[in-house]
């Protein structure tokens, strides 16, 4: 398996990286763009939000280029489906596209996903003919009704988001992994590369990530080092591990010691 | 006339369009979002779509976000 044939492939789309990134949270627009750019990642996520009026305020998509990405509109903050909702139609009439991560928080302290908002709102967007990405509890029975209900990927959380807690509970990703066909995409409480690289060892499709490159002391290091740890970790698990044995097991042979 | 935007009491010339709102405010409309009223207002109507007093008008773009 080489990576150039290993595409992932969501909402009919094909996509060569499978590490999607956040544009939030860096010190300055040019540092989103370098990081962006170093990290690969073909899917970005923006957020919906009102227009500074004040007119000489620069944008984020000035800084993009938006041949190179596919925009991923999230609707972070919204706390019911109908706003989740009413945020998505205005990032499709926007962004002229219909892919969104539906995120449906139920909580400010923990902004662990409300699931039975979740449910209600990706019904209504995926009737509308949205691809819906939803961020949601590692669970396998809401990742199970995500799929039926027709969400283009499922995306359990691996820890809280912004945590950099790592993958808290990989028995749930891979009982997830195990009962879900679309693609599973590990979104949010990723820390560092060992935990990108874990994530995708799982078997999960992707990882989408944000503050754990926003926030680093050198994000544009991190971007780089986010994208071999995805990369190998994608590779490591196509590959195969060797089963763990509680003994030694010696790679040199025993026959022809010196005596 | 008065309308609300983006959650401010503004003061804007009777009979305008969405699509004027926009150009006064120096917005490019490729890159935003409009609704009125709660209801989007399509691209390709910001030029006959008119405003009336009181109406309620979110203009929405892309930022930085996770």
């Amino acid at each position: 398996m080489t990576q150039s044939t290993d595409k992932l492939i969501i909402g009919g789309r094909e996509f060569s990286s499978r590490l999607m990134v956040g544009t939030g949270k860096y010190a300055s627009f040019e540092q989103t763009a370098r990081a962006l750019e170093v990290s690969g990642a073909q899917i970005i996520t923006v957020a919906v939000r009102r227009v500074n009026l004040d007119r000489s305020k620069e944008s984020l998509l000035d800084y993009i280029d938006l041949k190179k990405y596919t925009l991923l509109p999230n609707t972070a903050g919204c706390y019911t489906a109908d706003d989740a909702v009413r945020t998505c139609r205005l990032a499709r009439e926007a962004g002229m596209s219909d892919f969104v991560k539906l995120e449906v928080l139920g909580d400010e302290k923990t902004l662990f996903p409300d699931n039975e908002e979740l449910l209600k709102a990706a019904k209504i967007l995926v009737a509308e003919g949205f691809t819906v990405l939803p961020y949601c509890s590692d669970d396998v029975i809401v990742c199970k009704k995500l799929e039926d209900i027709g969400c283009a990927a499922v995306m359990p959380l691996g820890a809280p988001i912004g945590s950099g807690l790592g993958i808290r509970n990989p028995y749930n990703i891979r009982i997830i992994l195990e009962n879900v066909s679309v693609p599973v995409i590990v979104d949010a409480g990723v820390g560092s590369a060992s935990d990108a690289a874990i994530a995708m060892e799982l078997g999960c499709a992707g990882v989408l990530m944000n503050t754990a490159i926003a926030g680093a002391q050198d994000p544009i290091a991190m971007a780089e080092a986010m994208k071999l740890a995805v990369i190998a970790g994608r590779l490591s698990y196509k590959a195969g591990r060797i089963p763990r044995k509680l003994y030694a097991n010696a790679s040199s042979p025993l026959d022809g010691m010196i005596g | 006339m008065r309308i609300v935007l983006n959650g401010d009491s503004v003061e804007t010339a009777d009979g305008g369009t969405v699509g004027e709102l926009l150009q006064q405010l120096g917005i490019s409309r490729e890159r935003v979002a409009v609704e009125l009223n709660a209801d989007i207002v399509p691209k390709v109507d910001y030029d006959r779509r008119p405003l009336s007093d009181s109406d309620k008008i979110e203009i929405v773009h892309f930022v930085g976000g996770g």
